[in-house]
């Protein structure tokens, strides 16, 4: 179990998750700070994300696409708006055109990572925000054909088990 | 068509009782009203606007559109002479739900980086196992080239 809790917050709509994950602070800061290492979790198998840009730095901004088993293209869009390697983490995540640019119209999350060390090497927290539950909403609605496919996928993948 | 199959193997197995989310889950199943459903979620859009997107008949779009409809994925509107579509905000799930959903997103990308650290310690292994000195250039996976000289 590397996800100690989870605690959804519906009066404040925030998510609250706590991982611990078997590497020093450093190691678990790639994750993000890395592109190619960011793509290889970010979107599940069957939606892989794949980072066009990828400017970590306060202000930075980073673009990427998620593609669906039928080619379909999901583009977002990243504002990194707090950085403190290897302890703290601010972006503000939006849905973009397919030129990559932040559509205005969508809602925005805003996602607080901290890292400390801890359990099996790092302690790591992921704040999900919300700015209305109409947001949360419209997230998880263009989010759902994502969550769907990859049901799909773990599903073939236990056929495929036997 | 196998997909849409497939899905519907999926939805008889897991949700073969609720027909909401068969219906549902239908609906989603296809690349097309997927794709629909997020130019209506940023921005109600007439049939006829939403048609000249897609190389397909005006009567195919209003077909997918009927589709989402039933699923409650969409609204549409009479405006005039138009039919107005826009992503149904209204009808969607309990934000405790909403939440619940989210929560597994992230539980399953925070399975998939212990599974990324993971391979990477093994990969780490590997190379330490077989740390024979090596006369050619040293392969990184991502192709960028090691060292601060290079």
């Amino acid at each position: 179990m590397t996800v100690l809790s989870a605690t959804p917050d519906t009066d404040a709509l925030t998510l609250v998750v706590v991982a611990d994950l078997a590497a020093a602070p450093d190691r678990a800061w790639n994750l993000w700070a890395d592109p190619r290492t960011l793509e290889r979790w970010w979107g599940p198998p069957t939606w892989p994300a794949t980072f066009d840009e990828h400017d970590m730095r306060p202000g930075g901004v980073a673009r990427y696409y998620m593609t669906g088993p039928d080619g379909t293209r999901a583009h977002a869009h990243w504002t990194f708006t707090a950085i403190d390697e290897p302890t703290t983490l601010e972006i503000e995540d939006r849905f973009a055109d397919e030129r990559g640019e932040p559509d205005d119209g969508m809602p925005t999350v805003r996602m607080v990572v901290t890292l400390a060390p801890g359990g099996t090497g790092t302690i790591m927290t992921i704040t999900s925000h919300f700015a209305s539950a109409d947001d949360l909403a419209q997230v998880l609605e263009m989010g759902m054909a994502e969550g769907m496919t990859l049901a799909v996928g773990q599903i073939d993948a236990l056929l495929a088990e036997g | 068509m196998s997909r849409v199959t497939y899905n519907h193997m999926v939805v008889d197995r897991f949700h073969g009782d609720d027909p909401a989310a068969d219906r549902l889950f239908q609906a989603l199943a296809d690349a097309t009203r997927r794709d629909i459903l997020r130019r209506v979620l940023g921005e109600a859009a007439s049939v006829s606007t939403v048609a000249a997107h897609y190389d397909m008949s005006f009567a195919a779009v209003q077909k997918h559109v009927a589709v989402l409809e039933q699923a409650h994925l969409v609204v549409k509107e009479r405006r005039g002479r138009e039919q107005i579509v826009h992503g149904d905000i209204a009808t969607v799930r309990r934000a405790g739900e909403q939440l619940a959903a989210l929560e597994n997103v992230w539980r399953a990308r925070v399975e998939r980086m212990s599974a990324v650290l993971a391979e990477d310690d093994a990969a780490a292994a590997q190379r330490h196992d077989t740390s024979t000195p090596h006369p050619v250039a040293p392969d990184r996976r991502d192709g960028r080239p090691t060292g601060g000289t290079s």
